[in-house]
């Protein structure tokens, strides 16, 4: 979270000072390199797994045009099938532009990458103030279902307008998600038991305890002897924010404002000030009188709330059931968006952004070329991975400095903890 | 093999870790090298290992000139060490450890077990090192893993065997084993290099002494011409005369009262043994004595970091024993504390954070949860000027300041809140000499103010500087309280715990050489030793 994930705040002084600044400046260079990086292993992929285009890189004695005219049109025809399904399509543009209709399916992709960002964001942030603080909160995916669930039950249990129905439903979640990010934060402050085992240990209690649910009353949609849960009623939906053709809803500017409250609370407010100094050195925070378990206690306790409002988002925005397996891979990628995000709350958005964008825009690559939407996936992995590895970019692309991995080496570094 | 160390001299930066040490390890010889922890002594091994350069001097093995580039070099020279900490497999037999790296193999490449085992019984019988050569290292006591250890080294053909803090983990018995093992090695020829802190030991078992202090070599001795006392002067050092200008102190009502104070160390051995000590408004005690001997618990327990296991602690009239290190403070405890980049700042924030740690969140830093930025910013530069802190900006990291000027961010941060007891523990170390002069007046300063002070030092010049009554530690407990102008001699004895002189500062102490050797079995003291 802003200064908090990453290296010292440096204020560049002396005779170096161009130097490091330059060093800050890579973390960001670093990471639209490694963006431009795993794109370019992508097409790599594409090219490796595309009959047609190998037959013709064999041929590249005989006909080269060819085999570089194809290569490049299978490339240009999967991320520009990924383009048009994440952002907008061009060619919708011209028709809406020339006919004045179709002003929703313009703006459709749009839509379905904030959709798919906001629990990304929501967990993200959660993940992300753990990983600042070094608590390593792995259960992003735990807490998630258990916000939605307790979401859900608030949602076809309670009956008010929805001017009172939406926000209950947000703080079940969030109150869900809390109460089960509470639960290896109260053992690791007592007992001292890790909360990577805890934490990873309560995601399958949360799936296995969701199955259970999900085939009883009242959990169980009535009339159903598959397992699959009843549905949110129309006063505990999110209401869509740009008409009913648009699925973007307000679950997105709950994260947006949680990004805001994750600035101010790491920048401005005294608790967020004691998850810093507990996060960067332990003992002087208990020299300094900070209660580092009740610390460990409150950060659990917010991250699974912020995971719980992801699951509420996708649940009462979109989904407005629940499945076996609910949130998916959510949980995990939402690790991966706060290490790509640096744990700031400004980068989580980025990176969940981003990663929407890519499941979206995958998916459409694969309705429209054929490539599968795991390369989307791969893509990802490999963007992490990269930025992970800062020392790697910075010889490829020649940079000089250091400073890129301050902050993923940080994050890391109370796994011996 | 002759080991010779010719004016080494490293630095890091501005600290100067040895300063042109010197040293010579004659073949047949047991050289004690003794110093208090960040004497130089780890630095100048990791020279001699080829883990580190020297930016001047040079090693000599045997008259040559030897200059490793990495530890296997030195073993394979003859050198070797057996750490502190054991590099050895848990899973793995002994024979197995033993033979790692420099295994006897089959013509096929299969590891010859037999002549492993057949080498370690004829290493063990010529030694005195029993060990059975198929046991699990895991299942071995401590004291028998070092045996290990040496066998290994010994299986390396070392000639120059050098044992780093070997006596830390042993029982007493072990330590006496481990005498006879040595004096063995140096009867076959080898040169032995034992390092350690341990005044005793360095006594029992030396041939020479080499004592280190502050990265230089203070002298070089032999058991014959010095004692104990002696050598705990020379630890300590008195090569500095520091002055510190105060006026006689007035000391007020008691501010802090320890009462059969018992702490325990980190493997739950006592470390504090029903310790009595009065600290009185306006005053300054010193706590002499050689690290280790508890002080660092005595200071941990004092400001709520480590709990009490039975006794009591007393601030201006109420009990404060077991209380959470928020409560300490609140109460009126600043802490200055040993190692204060570890416990007293936050390397990576500001100064200004740094210097609102304990008060980030009471008014006027903070209103209503949420952080007064601007008061937090405007109380750095007040301190900043009060305190003569040299930095180029308050929001710059506190790691980019010198050792000094961070030093000076802890006393600034703990002497702005309204206190009754400051407990400074080697407020002084690693600074300058004009940053200790600073630190010692701002310590005057508060006693002057009525504060009870309470230092805790190994260095002996800081504490005769300082202290209004000096309190001599020893295994846990106050052997004596004695006035600032006792001669360095009899404190140097008294911290050595061999024996407390009677005319001591009019206080009726009990001769501390009455005390048990066996420090650790608390249940074999029967006599405490009391004051008043």
């Amino acid at each position: 979270m802003s200064s908090v994930g990453t290296s010292p705040r440096q204020v560049p002084h002396g005779w170096t000072a161009p130097l490091r600044r330059l060093a800050q400046a890579n973390v960001a260079v670093v990471t639209v390199l490694s963006v431009l990086s795993a794109l370019v292993l992508g097409a790599v992929l594409i090219i490796a797994t595309t009959p047609a285009v190998l037959h013709a890189i064999g041929h590249i004695g005989s006909h080269p045009g060819r085999a570089l005219g194809l290569t490049g049109a299978s490339v240009g025809d999967a991320y520009w099938a990924m383009f048009s399904g994440a952002i907008f399509s061009p060619s919708v543009l011209g028709h809406t532009v020339s006919t004045g209709h179709g002003w929703v399916a313009l703006f459709t992709p749009l839509s379905e990458t904030l959709v798919s960002a906001t629990p990304l964001v929501l967990a993200g942030l959660g993940v992300a103030i753990g990983f600042s603080t070094g608590v390593f909160n792995i259960g992003a995916q735990g807490q998630l279902i258990a916000g939605a669930l307790a979401a859900l039950y608030v949602g076809f249990e309670v009956h008010l307008p929805i001017g009172i129905h939406v926000p209950l439903v947000l703080l079940a979640g969030a109150a869900g998600g809390a109460a089960a990010g509470f639960v290896p934060g109260f053992l690791k402050a007592r007992t001292g038991a890790h909360e990577v085992i805890t934490t990873i240990m309560f995601n399958y209690v949360m799936l296995n305890l969701l199955d259970y649910l999900l085939s009883v009353s009242p959990f169980q949609q009535p009339g159903q002897s598959n397992a699959i849960s009843r549905t949110m009623p129309a006063t505990a939906r999110l209401p869509h924010l740009f008409g009913s053709g648009l699925r973007a809803n307000l679950g997105l500017v709950v994260a947006l404002a949680a990004v805001a409250a994750a600035a101010w609370f790491t920048r401005r407010s005294t608790l967020g000030f004691s998850f810093r100094v507990i996060g960067l050195n332990p003992s002087a925070g208990k020299t300094a009188g900070i209660d580092a378990r009740r610390v460990t206690v409150l950060v659990l306790v917010i991250s699974g709330a912020l995971a719980g409002l992801a699951g509420t988002a996708s649940l009462a925005g979109t989904d407005f059931f629940l499945s076996s397996g609910y949130g998916g891979n959510i949980g995990f990628d939402a690790i991966t968006v706060a290490l790509l995000g640096r744990n700031r709350p400004v980068g989580v958005l980025f990176a969940g952004l981003l990663f929407g964008a890519l499941d979206v825009g995958g998916r459409n690559m694969q309705a429209v070329t054929g490539i599968p939407l795991d390369l989307a996936s791969v893509i990802q992995a490999l963007i992490v991975m990269f930025v992970a590895t800062p020392v790697l970019v910075r010889e490829v692309f020649r940079l000089r400095g250091g400073g890129g991995g301050s902050s993923l080496q940080l994050a890391t570094g109370g796994w011996g903890g | 093999m002759r080991l010779e160390l010719a004016g080494i001299t490293k630095r890091f930066g501005s600290l100067v870790a040895n300063d042109h040490v010197s040293l010579t390890v004659e073949p047949g010889e047991i050289h004690c090298l003794l110093g208090e922890n960040g004497a130089g002594k780890s630095t100048l091994m990791n020279v001699v290992f080829g883990m580190l350069r020297p930016d001047e001097g040079e090693v000599l093995v045997d008259g040559e000139v030897f200059r490793p580039s990495d530890p296997g070099e030195a073993v394979r020279r003859g050198i070797g060490m057996v750490h502190q900490h054991f590099m050895l497999v848990p899973v793995f037999t002994v024979a197995e450890n033993v033979v790692l790296g420099f295994e006897p193999t089959h013509r096929t490449g299969v590891l010859d077990r037999r002549r492993a085992r057949s080498e370690i019984a004829r290493l063990s019988a010529e030694f005195g090192l029993e060990v059975d050569p198929d046991a699990t290292v895991e299942n071995l006591p401590v004291g028998v893993q070092q045996r290990v250890e040496i066998l290994k080294a010994l299986h390396r053909d070392a000639q120059v065997l050098i044992l780093d803090e070997p006596t830390a983990v042993l029982t007493p018995q072990e330590i006496e084993s481990l005498f006879v093992i040595v004096r063995s090695l140096a009867a076959s020829g080898r040169s032995v290099l034992f390092i350690t802190h341990k005044l005793k030991e360095v006594m029992a078992v030396a041939d020479r002494i080499t004592v280190m202090r502050l990265g230089k070599v203070v002298g070089t001795t032999t058991p014959d011409e010095t004692d104990e006392g002696g050598l705990a002067s020379m630890m300590v050092g008195r090569t500095v005369e520091l002055v510190v200008h105060k006026e006689p102190a007035t000391p007020g009502r008691p501010m802090l009262r320890l009462r059969g104070l018992t702490v325990a160390d980190e493997r739950g051995a006592v470390a504090v043994d029903g310790l009595e000590l009065d600290v009185h408004a306006g005053e300054i005690v010193a706590v002499a004595g050689v690290q280790g001997n508890g002080q660092t618990e005595l200071v941990e327990a004092l400001t709520g970091l480590r709990p009490v296991v039975s006794g009591s602690i007393e601030l201006d009239g109420a009990e404060v024993t077991g209380s959470s290190p928020e409560e300490m403070l609140r109460a009126g405890v600043a802490h200055v504390p040993e190692d204060r980049q570890r416990d007293g700042l936050v390397l990576a924030m500001s100064i200004e954070d740094n210097l609102v740690l304990d008060v980030y969140n009471r008014p006027p830093f903070a209103r209503r949860g949420s952080r007064a930025l601007g008061v937090v910013h405007t109380n750095a530069l007040e301190k900043l000027s009060a305190f003569d802190i040299r930095a180029s900006s308050v929001e710059s990291p506190v790691s980019a300041l010198s050792g000094g000027n961070q030093q000076k961010v802890v006393v600034a941060r703990e002497l702005s809140r309204e206190i009754k007891l400051l407990v400074a523990s080697q407020p002084t170390r690693g600074l300058d000499v004009g940053s200790i002069e600073y630190v010692h007046r701002q310590v005057v300063a508060e006693r002057d103010k009525g504060v009870a002070v309470l230092i805790v030092s190994s260095e002996l010049d800081e504490v005769l500087a300082l202290g209004d009554r000096i309190a001599v530690m020893f295994r846990g407990q106050i052997v004596g309280i004695v006035g600032p102008d006792t001669d360095r001699e009899t404190i140097g004895l008294m911290m050595a715990g061999s024996g407390a002189s009677a005319e001591v500062a009019g206080n009726p102490t009990r001769p501390a050489d009455a005390l048990p050797a066996d420090a650790a079995s608390p249940d074999r003291r029967t006599d405490r030793w009391s004051r008043r």
